[in-house]
């Protein structure tokens, strides 16, 4: 790091501890007698940093700093009081970012079909507009699209911890099929609701798009995902494509480029005509081959070889049933 | 950073709220400990100056509203207070399944900067006496996501200022500078958007946050304009992608147990001796034609003749187009 970089980092550290040494003055007011213990959990930070934060505001204080000066506190064993407070008695307002944050989440929690608490969800974000005042002025709307009845349906399945079973449509390999799953949790991603579950038949936590359970019952037994079971870290999107995964390399004409903001691609180049060539990995060959051809004429397989050769094949094959006068 | 100067900021700002005149620098140093120094040795009056400013910048930067002012109408020299008002986090009180979502929703963010921003907020409002559940949910957690437009646009609308932006669709070969007066920002069906008036078409336009291509630009001061009254944003953004009326009827002949995609939509499936007869609705023969053709040979078009003929051209291009490939690469 350079001085400078140095110099900001220290910066943003002392500036997060006077922002949280001027909130642990309001909040230790608020819970007199607190343990020392449990006002460091919920603060987030460890029991000896919040010792040496309190030993800091204890020299702290009016000018004079005399001993009626300074800000003062019982310490009782494990617990807290504090009894003087030399005027810091209310959290700072929220910043800008700090409503945004908090306002847009819980727009979109509100928007969410199939929740049950919109009206608190409604209720929390006008007393929260109406702290922020201002700043939280900023006008956004989040409307998510989903089926409500059938969100509703599955999302009460997890709260009741049943087991579902379940019709699902899986477009990787364009098959319907029936299995029982452990629910877990219902997630939005990208205007999508998934159902994160405990998968009987794949003995494997897996996704399912709630658009694509053509049908579910409830059954008698509980859900029983395996304990310790790992959530799907989705910081990085729903499809992370893994690299032993099959590689394809497409030629995509302009009308074809939106695939890209659609689909994770490995690398896109532009050359110096019309066409893109993209490369993107896909779980399943002929997930691709209906893929390709789905596409058109804007998008032609560069690699691998026996994919161009499906793709032909299939298009040739199709076309010689229509060439054929056969029935109807 | 050192302990002393964490206890010269928090002295700092005990003392500005306390006062109600407005402080002159020299009378704070004479006052806060840790800015002791010599007014009349220039060098220490000047590391003075300069630890002072940099403190002034480090409250800003915190959100601490410090005012600037004179004392009285014979002083010259700029004075500092925070009002009380300003800085306090006005009453708030949430009944527990308000506090709980507030908590639940602060959760949500996966990115990063703004997942912190939400941690922060929600601890102010613990500061102020709200109990908060950190383990509740509420069933549908939605992912919350933005892209790095997202801020300035949102401020920017906030503000009412205009800003200048490179745009850049797929189809279009480089990105191209517009202008907007950005009434609000949407997230319609997982993907964000900004509305607004654009001053090069002297029209509203919605365009997609994912496609703005490095930093937006304020380009004018603020309330520079006013957003027409009652503006819906969420229809301007639906206007664009709103869902086809699907008039068309198609029936196309799908081979024994496959295209499961398609068997989906079907509004009547026959069985047949060489295969099921599905009836299709269809909004435009194009989009119809694109998806049959994505199931090759399992599926053969009947009718109406429009698709059977758009499925068919499809065919023949990408059949000759990846025979060409395939004799390329020999």
């Amino acid at each position: 790091m350079t001085t400078a970089q140095v110099r900001a980092a220290g910066s943003r550290a002392s500036a997060d501890r006077l922002g949280r040494l001027l909130n642990l003055v309001p909040y230790l007011l608020a819970r007199p007698g607190i343990e020392i213990a449990e006002a460091a959990v919920d603060l987030g930070v460890t029991e000896r940093q919040l010792r040496e934060d309190l030993e800091l505001l204890w020299v702290c204080g009016l000018p004079g700093y005399g001993p009626g000066d300074l800000i003062d506190m019982a310490l009782d064993g494990d617990r807290v009081t504090i009894t003087y407070d030399a005027g810091i008695d209310r959290p700072l307002r929220l910043t800008p970012d700090e409503a945004l944050a908090l306002v847009v989440a819980l727009r979109m929690l509100a928007e969410a079909p199939g929740l049950g608490e919109r009206d608190a969800i409604e209720r929390a974000l006008a007393k929260i507009e109406n702290a922020a005042g201002e700043v939280a002025g900023a006008p956004i709307a989040v409307r998510l699209p989903g089926n409500v009845d059938r969100l509703a349906r599955i999302r009460s399945a997890v709260e009741r911890r049943r087991a579902l079973r379940i019709t699902y449509y899986t477009a990787a390999r364009d098959e319907t099929t029936e299995r029982v799953v452990d629910p877990i949790r219902v997630l939005m991603v990208s205007g999508w609701a998934y159902l994160e579950a405990w998968c009987r038949r794949a003995e494997a936590v897996r996704l399912f798009r709630t658009d694509r359970i053509d049908a579910l019952t409830e059954l008698d037994e509980p859900a029983a995902p395996p304990p310790q079971v790992e959530l799907r870290d989705l910081s990085g999107g729903i499809f992370q494509p893994s690299p032993d995964l099959p590689l394809i390399s497409l030629r995509v004409g302009r009308g074809g480029r939106w695939i890209t903001e659609y689909y994770p691609c490995e690398r896109v180049s532009e050359g110096d005509g019309e066409d893109w060539l993209v490369s993107m990995r896909v779980t399943d060959l002929e997930w691709a081959r209906r893929f390709v051809l789905g596409l058109g004429p804007d998008v032609t397989v560069i690699a691998p070889p026996e994919l161009v050769a499906d793709v032909r094949d299939q298009a040739t094959a199709a076309l010689e049933a229509y060439a054929s006068p056969t029935t109807s | 950073m050192s302990r002393s100067r964490t206890e010269r900021l928090v002295n700092l700002v005990i003392c500005l709220l306390s006062t109600r005149r407005f402080l002159t620098a020299a009378q704070i140093a004479a006052t806060v400990p840790g800015y002791e120094h010599d007014p009349d040795d220039a060098r220490d009056h000047e590391a003075f100056q300069r630890k002072f400013e940099r403190d002034k910048a480090e409250l800003r930067d915190l959100g601490v509203p410090l005012e600037t002012g004179t004392a009285s109408a014979f002083d010259a020299e700029p004075g500092y207070r925070i009002a009380r008002r300003e800085y306090a986090l006005p009453d708030i009180s949430l009944e527990p399944d308000e506090a709980a979502a507030v908590g639940f929703a602060a959760r949500l963010w996966q990115h990063a900067g703004l997942a912190a921003a939400a941690s922060s907020g929600l601890a102010k409002l613990r500061a102020a006496g709200i109990d908060v559940d950190p383990h509740a949910t509420l069933g549908v957690e939605p992912v919350v996501t933005v892209d790095p437009a997202f801020a300035p646009l949102t401020a920017a609308a906030r503000e009412r200022r205009p800003v200048s932006f490179d745009y850049r669709v797929p189809e279009g070969d480089a990105p191209a500078t517009r202008r907007l007066q950005p009434w609000g920002v949407v997230c319609w069906r997982g993907r964000w958007y900004v509305v607004g008036h654009d001053l090069d078409r002297d029209a509203t336009r919605c365009f997609r946050l994912s496609r703005v291509v490095g930093a937006v630009r304020v380009a004018g001061p603020a309330g520079a304009y006013q957003p027409p009254a009652g503006v819906d944003l969420i229809s301007h953004v639906a206007r664009w992608s709103g869902p086809l009326e699907r008039t068309g009827r198609a029936a196309v002949l799908v081979r024994p147990g496959r295209a499961a995609g398609l068997r989906r939509w079907a509004d009547e499936t026959t069985p047949g001796p060489d295969g099921d007869r599905l009836t299709l609705r269809y909004a435009d023969a194009e989009g119809l034609a694109a998806s049959l053709v994505g199931y090759g040979a399992d599926v053969r078009v009947l009718d109406p003749p429009e698709v059977r003929e758009a499925v068919i051209q499809r065919l023949k291009e990408i059949a000759a187009r990846h025979e060409a490939v395939a004799e390329a690469v020999g």
